[in-house]
């Protein structure tokens, strides 16, 4: 088993309250921190290597350098807490078990930031969530942690926890930002970014939870101890929320660089494919990243076998490669249909484009139909050729990533799975199982 | 002052002029067409993406190219900044495919649009689109809705420029007008369906790029290429009165904002001198005034614009909900 930074006390009955958190060495990371200098807290976390943890995979003590300290407005940190893509779902565990882990992140993330007033910007649909962090922050306020002259060293800071109404879009940075204005979740056109003029026009650094509290145990431990874990520019550890047709669905702490091939089929992980059934693709790190086929997956093109960092992951490219994304990981078994499979993507997608830009707002809707139409039994081989120009029509010719995400699921299943696709539009009476379970959902979902 | 090279032509600007600006100094032959920029409203653009360019250097210090099309409308010019527009292909595609998207759900039944002559949508397909269609879907619909007693609003039509939003935001003092819904099923709305009562709220009619917001007063009086344009002036408290009278015979149909070569209004006019005054009387006359480019009687530019094969007939359908 690897280390345990993050995920090391979840187990702890309490461990959501205070007292029991501060028993398990809570808090003391905070003390530490403000030992030091909020720029030398800034360079921990650069030697640390902590790359962005909501999806790009950023380096986050980089971001925080880049924010705008001299034109002395006031600065924000917020805490993405939106996590709303298909098959991610470490952020809300980790709130859920452990609230003053986060807190703690940050406390000590804002006061290096020079942040006075911080956000959790956590998804509506998560409301039981709040309301665990809503009790922590108290708690937290109670012990002095939070407020004004936190610990007696006359730094202050105001927490705040703000709901979305539960739009997938208001968890891209800019749009998260105009919704925790009272605005409509449009995301903005860059630049200006964020660290210059995000949050009231004010720098802002946007961050998701787990990257926030990762800063906690780089701080007890020490950047430059932190780096030691993992592999190349991958370090330390990472969230997996591993679902699909897997024996042992659930969220693991894996040290980066562990092996695919491991994590899927060893029983401390995964614990292998259910049913004895044989592994047919994966989804690593979210639905936005492309799906690859068992072969690419546990293997890269060049045979080497695929670990999971950033750099392994990515090996090959888009070709013959993904992305380790927000680290959702859905495994598909041989019984999968990956035309089915991209249709739920493709829906989810439509469902959730702001409708700012003209080639994802028609283009997601466009491809849902036509997949929607395939499913049925009606589709042609044009159609897939079709599917095909569309998504390139959209991939970076939009305002934010989330027309690239809706883009790459439909290329990479084209790219690799066009022969399925080609016998579903030539055979669909093969597939009738698909169909029924289609129609059990159009009549609800596309009215 | 940065230099910048777009389609092998060099041109030096101000610090923060836009691409699409820049390109607008050099002349049409090296212009985006755009949809959703309008230069007198801010934080317009990078909406519609038919501006798209690629950037082959991004500066003197930093001679990588940028790795996506950018939106043109957006994106401020650097020193030594190298773009390409029509010399790439890939951005002749690229914009091929934006401008798919855009009529994908369009109805495009220009015959029976008031718009028909004057569209930016009708010169886009022309002059950047494919001469077919792929989508075989059908197309969305949406009632029309009267937006108080000068403006329509036919949602049917609208390509979500957000043109009307800014007019809205920076020109009304209480904004009654947004967007509302997201992805493909968005709408521009009141959302009350209360009029949109304000001196400067016809502006959005002028700004409308298609025909989602026209002018009550003027629909379907006349095809815009009977009309004959006229510049003319008055005396307005509210407004600089610089206007363009569209007479037929001896009446004047409509008053509207001058547009520039852009077919953006060089300046933004009040609903008194818009709605109100349609008497010779009322005005100074000041003379025929210049045809801007995607305006009405480029006549044989329109004819070219209803060939048969541009639009399916099919396509052509009147709408039920009229
Ligand atoms: C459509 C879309 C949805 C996103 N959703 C999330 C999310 O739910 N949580 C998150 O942390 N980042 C999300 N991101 C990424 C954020 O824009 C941003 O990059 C991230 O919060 C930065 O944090 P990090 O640097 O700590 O990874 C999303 C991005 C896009 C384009
Ligand atoms: S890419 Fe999609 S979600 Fe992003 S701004 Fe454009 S329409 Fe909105
Ligand atoms: S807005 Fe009217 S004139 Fe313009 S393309 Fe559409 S239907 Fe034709
Ligand atoms: S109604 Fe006209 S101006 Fe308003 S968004 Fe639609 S196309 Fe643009
Ligand atoms: S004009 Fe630039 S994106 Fe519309």
């Amino acid at each position: 088993m690897s280390k345990k930074l993050l995920t090391e006390h979840f187990g702890v009955q309490g461990i959501d309250q205070l007292p029991v958190y501060k028993q398990h060495g809570g808090y003391s990371a905070l003390e530490k921190a403000f030992k030091k200098t909020p720029d030398e807290i800034v360079q921990e976390v650069i030697a640390s290597g902590l790359r962005g943890r909501g999806g790009a995979g950023f380096p986050t003590g980089k971001k925080w350098s880049f924010i705008d300290k001299k034109s002395g407005k006031p600065r924000y940190l917020v805490c993405n807490a939106d996590e709303s893509e298909p098959g991610t779902f470490k952020d809300r565990y980790l709130m859920e078990v452990n609230p003053h882990l986060l807190i703690e992140g940050m406390i000590i993330s804002s006061f290096a930031l020079g942040a006075n007033l911080s956000f959790i910007y956590i998804r509506g649909e998560l409301l039981y969530v709040y309301h665990i962090l809503e009790k922590a922050i108290a708690e937290a306020y109670e012990a002095g942690y939070l407020g004004k002259n936190i610990l007696g060293t006359g730094y202050d800071l105001e927490l705040y926890c703000h709901t979305g109404g539960g739009a997938y879009i208001c968890g891209e940075e800019t749009a998260l930002i105009e919704s925790l204005e009272g605005k409509r979740g449009n995301p903005r056109i860059k630049p200006p970014f964020p660290a210059i003029s995000g949050l009231y026009n004010n720098p802002t650094v946007v961050n998701n939870v787990e990257s926030i509290a990762t800063v906690v145990p780089i701080i007890n431990m020490g950047g430059e101890e932190y780096a030691k874990i993992g592999i190349g520019n991958s370090k330390g550890t990472k969230l997996i929320s591993a679902c699909g047709h897997i024996k042992k669905p659930g969220i693991y702490e894996i040290e980066l660089g562990l092996p695919v091939e491991e994590f899927i089929y060893s029983d401390s992980y995964c614990g292998g494919i259910r049913g004895g059934r044989k592994l047919k693709a994966v989804v690593a790190g979210g639905s936005s990243v492309p799906i690859l086929p068992a072969e690419l997956i546990l293997k890269t093109e060049k045979g080497e076998p695929r670990l999971m960092s950033y750099e392994s992951l990515a090996e090959g490219g888009f070709a013959s490669g993904t992305m380790l994304g927000s680290g959702g990981f859905i495994v598909m078994d041989e019984t999968t249909s990956i035309v089915k499979n991209l249709f739920n993507f493709t829906r989810f997608y439509h469902h959730e484009s702001c409708g700012q830009c003209s080639p994802c707002r028609e283009g997601t809707a466009w491809m849902e139909k036509i997949l929607h139409r395939i499913l049925h039994g009606h589709g042609t081989l044009k159609d897939v050729d079709l599917l095909w120009t569309l998504q390139k029509n959209i991939d970076g010719k939009t305002i934010c990533p989330l027309g690239d995400a809706a883009a790459w699921p439909v290329a990479s299943a084209i790219r690799h799975f066009r022969a399925e696709f080609e016998d579903f539009v030539e055979h669909p009476e093969k597939y009738q199982d698909v169909k029924h379970y289609f129609n059990q959902i159009e009549d609800k979902q596309l009215a | 002052m940065p230099k910048v090279t777009i389609d092998g032509k060099t041109i030096e600007v101000p610090q923060g002029t836009t691409i699409l600006q820049a390109a607008r100094m050099i002349g049409e032959e090296v212009t985006p067409p755009a949809m959703c920029y309008y230069t007198s409203l801010k934080t317009s653009g990078g909406y519609c993406r038919t501006c798209i360019v690629k950037v082959s250097k991004m500066s003197e210090a930093n001679p990588n190219p940028i790795p996506k099309p950018v939106a043109s409308c957006r994106t401020n010019c650097e020193e030594g900044m190298e773009v390409m527009n029509y010399t790439s292909p890939e951005i002749i595609e690229a914009r091929k495919g934006v401008v798919e998207f855009l009529l994908a759900n369009h109805p495009l039944d220009c015959p029976i649009c008031d718009q028909a002559g004057e569209c930016h949508l009708q010169d886009l397909s022309y002059e950047h689109g494919s001469d077919d269609t792929r989508y075989e879907f059908e197309r969305r619909k949406f009632k029309k809705i009267d937006l108080g007693p000068f403006i329509q609003l036919h949602m049917t039509r609208c390509i979500l420029c957000y043109r009307c939003v800014k007019v809205a935001d920076q020109l009304t003092d209480h904004r009654v007008h947004g967007v509302l819904n997201r992805g493909e099923v968005s709408e521009i709305s009141t959302y009350i369906t209360t009029a949109i009562d304000n001196d400067f709220s016809g502006n959005m009619i002028d700004v409308c790029p298609v025909g989602a917001l026209t002018d009550k007063t003027f629909r379907f009086k006349s095809r815009v290429w009977f009309t004959n344009p006229v510049s003319a002036h008055r005396d307005c408290e509210k407004c600089c009165g610089k206007v363009t009278l569209w007479y037929k015979g001896d009446d004047v149909l409509r008053v509207t904002a001058r547009k520039d070569k852009w077919g953006e209004a060089e300046e933004f006019i009040c609903n008194d001198c818009r709605f109100e005054k349609k008497q010779t009387l009322d005005w100074t006359i000041e003379g025929p005034a210049k045809i801007s480019r995607h305006s009405v009687i480029s006549a044989n530019h329109y004819e070219k614009m209803v060939e048969p094969s541009l639009f399916k007939l099919n396509d052509i359908k009147p709408f039920e909900d009229q």
